[in-house]
């Protein structure tokens, strides 16, 4: 009866990850859901599931309150251009540890990994000042350095294991090939490395778009993002459920189809090196 | 010209030396293998030489420059991997241009390079195909490939052919062999396979733990082993080593003798005992002898399928003039 045994066992282990699934997607859902209703239908109680009376209102108002496509340009060019110059930065960083650690390269790690203990709270205060004596409070320039300082431990932690992968001899092959370093990373490192640099980007552009405490904090109207464009429909008093949902919805609708196409290599990329 | 010269050359990995200090010259043009157990410092020696490992003091000139400094990307030496070390992204055509494009040189004589160094190892028609396609041997042939291109000052070789089976193991010799006599130029071999070693090297050089054994041809080396470590390693079967009164007949701590000079007598012989294992090879069989009297085990080889089996009582002789007489400190005694 073996057979049986396995067949039941796949029955409740797909309940069991489509329950899971379905949990972690229902706050999804429902904002998409309610993006739909009018502000009344949006606080019933009961709440209603699909039998009220489907509406685009919300979204006609959100257009018409804000320029959507500004912030979105901005979400582009910040969570680009936050995870294009720390991959930039990475790379090198990430060989080094990988083919000629030294006896502190454990420790830097671990060092760089335990600033993403701190509370960004606790550096709101030094880097708003650094920012107002710079010039750099509400431009895109400024948060796209904040936000790639943010996410570089993330990105180099995530090469660096990708790079443990690629055996050294190979790196060494090409030094006696006569390669230089730019060379070796450019040529041969790195095109062994896409999967994992690709898997890396996406996550990093992923975590920089939704990324709201710096962005809300260091923006106001001519570098904010979407993240910004959402919080602007949350009020203190009022009806606002609908609206803020609609924005949400249209905020995250880029980042979940970019996350819909590439699914497959994100899966790849981080569950490389569990299984050679 | 590919004169290489390794003058008071040490290595430590944090306190551990495992090179102490050593000389060695290696003429241009010379097929040189380094050999020994594992562990005995010979890949090291290798990747000092290669540039990937820093030496820890003293020099390495290379036709009469130094090149202690020179990263291994301007030593102008080619090296070929254990692991083969293809660049997997790359066809076959671009890992053997790969060190020509390094050099900027210019895209036809690339193409006439690549085609070339293709039809003299049979990779014509793997070109374009990615190294995860070719089989073992063929990946060799391409690490070749990308080694020669280049017209290397020397070859480094890094024990190449552990990773083949045992047939292409001994076709793949015979091309870098051949490879070697045609284009005459120097080449290092690192292998612990004492056959490799001698079927290959014009010289052999004996390591064991970092210290150089022995230097000399593959024939010097068997016939006049230096101390009872090179007589062990070098020869197949081993040569047998025998302590005691035995050795003490010809003043010595040690004797030894090669199982190929011992004669299988009918009767009488200096020494009598019983067959344990035989080998049958058929050009030859190995008898593995006991109860000699001896504190050793003997192993003697006889030519031909000789048909004793185990158990058998068998008579032996040694050859006197083929005994090899080793003192206290284990060196070979005049």
């Amino acid at each position: 009866m073996a057979r049986a045994v396995t067949t039941n066992r796949k029955i409740i282990t797909s309940a069991a990850a489509w329950t899971i699934a379905l949990i972690i997607f229902f706050p999804i859902f429902w904002t998409i859901l309610t993006s739909f209703k009018t502000e009344a239908q949006a606080i019933n109680d009961p709440p209603l599931f699909f039998n009220f009376d489907w509406t685009l209102e919300n979204y006609a108002i959100v257009q018409e309150r804000s320029d959507y496509m500004k912030f979105l340009w901005n979400s582009v060019i910040v969570a680009g251009g936050s995870t294009l110059l720390g991959i930039l930065i990475a790379i090198p960083a990430a060989w080094s540890m990988a083919f000629v650690p030294s006896k502190r390269t454990k420790d830097i790690l671990l060092w760089m990994l335990s600033t993403k203990m701190l509370p960004a709270v606790g550096v709101l205060y030094p880097i708003s000042l650094i920012f107002v004596e710079f010039n750099l409070l509400d431009t895109r320039g400024g948060l796209i350095v904040v936000l790639m300082l943010i996410n570089l431990p993330i990105i180099v932690w995530m090469l660096y294991t990708y790079f443990r992968e690629i055996p050294g001899e190979i790196l060494e092959a090409a030094r006696m090939d006569g390669a230089t370093l730019k060379e070796e990373i450019l040529y041969v490192l790195t095109p062994m490395a896409v999967p994992g640099i690709a898997s890396t980007v996406l996550l990093n552009f992923i975590l920089a778009w939704n990324e709201a405490f710096w962005t809300l904090n260091l923006t106001a109207a001519n570098a904010a993002p979407l993240t910004a464009f959402i919080a602007s429909y949350s009020s203190p008093e009022g009806l606002f459920f609908a609206k803020l949902s609609a924005a949400s919805t249209m905020a995250i609708a880029p980042i979940l189809i970019l996350g819909w196409f590439s699914q497959k290599q994100l899966v790849r990329g981080l569950t490389f090196g569990a299984v050679k | 010209m590919g004169q290489i010269e390794l003058k008071q050359v040490t290595k430590s990995f944090g306190d551990v030396q495992v090179i102490p200090p050593l000389d060695l010259t290696i003429e241009d043009g010379e097929f040189t293998v380094f050999v020994g157990p594992s562990g005995c410092g010979k890949s090291t020696l290798l990747r000092l030489i290669a540039g990937l490992e820093d030496i820890t003091t003293g020099h390495i000139e290379i036709d009469g420059k130094d090149a202690t400094d020179v990263v291994p990307a301007k030593r102008g030496l080619a090296m070929v991997f254990q692991s083969y070390a293809l660049y997997p992204h790359m066809s076959v055509r671009k890992n053997i241009a790969f060190p020509l494009r390094m050099s900027k040189m210019d895209q036809a004589e690339i193409t006439k390079r690549v085609e070339g160094a293709a039809s003299v190892l049979n990779l014509t028609d793997y070109l374009d195909r990615r190294p995860g396609q070719l089989s073992g041997g063929q990946r060799q042939r391409v690490a070749i490939g990308r080694a020669i291109v280049r017209e290397p000052a020397a070859f480094l070789f890094d024990e190449p052919l552990s990773n083949l089976d045992a047939a292409l193991r001994v076709g793949m010799r015979l091309e870098i062999s051949e490879l070697h006599k045609r284009l005459e130029t120097t080449m290092i071999y690192v292998t612990h396979d004492q056959v490799e070693a001698m079927t290959m090297a014009d010289k052999i050089v004996v390591l064991q733990s970092g210290v150089i054994e022995q230097v000399g041809t593959p024939l010097e080396l068997y016939r006049t082993p230096r101390n009872t470590f090179v007589a062990g390693f070098i020869g197949s079967p081993k040569m047998n080593l025998i302590e005691g009164a035995e050795a003490a007949k010809h003043d010595a701590t040690t004797i030894g003798i090669r199982p190929e000079h011992i004669d299988v007598v009918e009767s009488g012989g200096l020494w009598q005992g019983t067959v344990g294992v035989a080998e049958h090879l058929g050009s030859d069989t190995f008898f593995h002898i006991h109860n000699t009297g001896l504190a050793e085990t003997l192993t003697v080889r006889a030519i031909g399928d000789v048909s004793l089996k185990h158990g058998d009582t068998i008579h032996l002789t040694p050859r006197s003039h083929e005994i090899h007489r080793f003192g206290a400190d284990g060196l070979r005694m005049a």
